[in-house]
């Protein structure tokens, strides 16, 4: 899929959810059903604090594509991380740089990406960009 | 005090209550109080943050702007006389309130931060040498800690840290093993931000004058909620914040015995603070000025002042009651749910509650209670050696204002019950 589809996929989801209860509650599911840190990813380099919460991000490369896993101590942040995971893992660097991630704002999760919020994921969006841009330019 | 508080509770609540606030005429005069969040009513629990502004401090400040504005202590005319009039008349309602011996023991700052950097920079200058000591303790906002380390790095003096238990209550005896004839100042919290606990000040004042060393007292956290007498106390510095106790952002002040004021180097230098300046010499104004170098806060100082008149007109006593009713009822409600961890059991409390529940990260649960219009507090507080001590990243936290009403906290708790459940 590409990531178009995953983000309409994903805001489809979203749409079934009157009550904000709900939507958390699914965000709590999909944080607990992210598969699991390796722990050797686990360092100082790959974490990124955001005083409320921490964030690790790990990426790789396969067959032209990047690969991301991820993690939070705050399981509300770990199910947004999974969702940033599913839009953006398995693509081409070029994909992830020329793709916006409209869905956030689509599902009413933009307040938790607002650069005032202190949980790591703004910088966690950032860094996974970068990593794209980085396995880019290693291409060329 | 506080025995009195439970007995009487124990009689009857509601009684109590009415005895003392009017709680729907506080209320009245904090219109952001009727705010709609998430389409949730709001119920504001992070006053430790900083505190609602009643409408009389909001129109006092506009008054000022609006009728008075002009620079102080360096007009002929009218309305510069009329607005220095007025900010030091807020002084004097400092004064006053903190029962301090004169008005220009009270020297203005833009808060509780200011202040305290004022006083580590000008003690220091004044009184510190090589390996003097100063003290300090692990339940101290990190406003009482960095500025007493980067003056300790300046003049090689070391900083000694007075230990909690697990409580959250100062290890007095450690207090004592640090105090030594090296030790130049004791710097602590009467209330602490993170935990709640009210430390034994007027105690560790004494044991520190005997030891004949000063002490700065950290009021922060305590001038809003309880009765704080600076001649009583017999304590040498005191610090507060005027946003924490219903007053403008951008005030509060130091007060400080005449003579150590007296005796110490200004901070900054710059215009009000002097009497001549030549390129050979310059010499200080008096006091208080000697420390308010620049334009002041006029509109916020005398906002300020208004703000304790307000507290005084509901009486400070009054507020102390019913804030311990409101601390008692939600310590208890709250550790009906299952799962449930108070950080700060001492029986010596104001108006703080942080807690966390089962391993919920605070953000998570904050982020839910907010949703509910709930607004507490989550992170670390500025407090990190608190949370070190006891090895988790932060808390959530409640804190209590004389406008918050049982109601809220019973939505605070069902609030943190149904978190609690979805969380599993
Ligand atoms: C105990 C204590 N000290 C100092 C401060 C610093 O106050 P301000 O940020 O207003 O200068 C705070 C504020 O949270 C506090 O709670």
């Amino acid at each position: 899929m590409t990531i178009k589809e995953i983000q309409e996929e994903i805001v489809e989801e979203f749409t079934s959810f009157d009550e904000w209860m709900d939507k958390y509650a699914y965000l709590i599911e999909l944080g607990n059903d992210l598969e699991p840190f390796d722990n050797q990813y686990r360092l100082d380099q790959n974490l990124l604090d955001g005083c409320q919460s921490k964030v690790w991000l790990h990426a790789w490369e396969e067959d032209g594509k990047i690969y991301y896993m991820g993690d939070s101590d705050a399981i509300i942040v770990k199910g947004i991380v999974a969702l940033m995971i599913r839009a953006l893992s398995g693509q081409t660097p070029d994909d992830i740089l020329n793709n916006e991630l409209s869905f956030v704002d689509e599902i009413g999760l933009k307040e938790h990406l607002s650069p005032t919020r202190s949980n790591g994921l703004v910088a966690m969006i950032k860094q996974m960009r970068l990593f794209a841009l980085a396995f880019k330019a290693k291409q060329a | 005090m506080h025995y009195v508080v439970r007995m009487l509770q124990e009689k009857d609540t509601l009684v109590c209550n009415a005895m003392a606030i009017d709680i729907n005429k506080i209320r009245a005069q904090f219109p952001i109080l009727d705010s709609v969040i998430h389409g949730k009513p709001l119920a504001y629990f992070d006053n430790a943050a900083t505190t609602h502004k009643p409408e009389r401090v909001v129109n006092k400040v506009n008054e000022v702007y609006y009728t008075l504005n002009s620079n102080i202590h360096r007009g002929v005319h009218y309305l510069s006389n009329q607005a220095t009039l007025a900010y030091e008349e807020a002084r004097n309602k400092v004064q006053h309130f903190l029962n301090a011996s004169q008005s220009y023991e009270v020297i203005f700052t833009s808060g509780a931060t200011a202040a305290i950097n004022l006083l580590a920079t000008s003690f220091g200058d004044t009184y510190i040498e090589e390996d003097d000591e100063i003290i300090v303790s692990t339940m101290e906002h990190h406003s009482n800690i960095v500025p007493w380390q980067m003056m300790c790095k300046r003049k090689k003096a070391v900083l000694k840290v007075i230990p909690i238990n697990e409580k959250g209550e100062l290890d007095l005896e450690a207090f004592e093993a640090h105090l030594s004839d090296k030790t130049k100042l004791v710097a602590v919290t009467y209330v602490s931000n993170a935990l709640g606990t009210e430390n034994p000040i007027p105690e560790i004042i004494k044991r520190t004058h005997q030891n004949n060393s000063l002490i700065m007292v950290d009021a922060s956290q305590a001038v809003q909620h309880l009765k704080v007498d600076v001649q009583e106390l017999d304590v040498d510095f005191l610090v507060f914040s005027g946003h924490k106790i219903y007053g403008p952002t951008g005030t509060g002040a130091l007060y400080g015995k005449e003579k150590y004021l007296n005796e110490m180097e200004p901070w900054q230098g710059g215009g009000e603070m002097i009497k001549s300046v030549t390129f050979e010499e310059t010499t200080y104004n008096e006091l208080p000025f000697k420390f308010e170098a620049g334009t002041p806060n006029i509109a916020g100082a005398i906002g300020l002042g208004e703000a304790i008149d307000f507290v005084s007109e509901v009486g400070i006593e009054n507020i102390a009651e019913y804030e311990h009713e409101l601390l008692t009822y939600a310590t208890e409600k709250l550790n009906t749910i299952d799962g449930m961890r108070i950080f700060g059991t001492s029986e010596h409390k104001s108006s703080v509650i942080s807690f966390l529940v089962k391993e919920i990260h605070p953000f998570d649960m904050g982020t839910m209670l907010d949703k509910m219009g709930l607004a507490v507090r989550t992170g670390h507080h500025c407090a990190q050696p608190i949370m070190d001590y006891f090895g988790i990243p932060g808390t959530l936290r409640a804190s209590f204002a004389v406008y918050n009403t049982k109601e809220e906290i019973d939505r605070l708790v069902e609030g943190i019950a149904k978190v609690a459940m979805l969380f599993g």
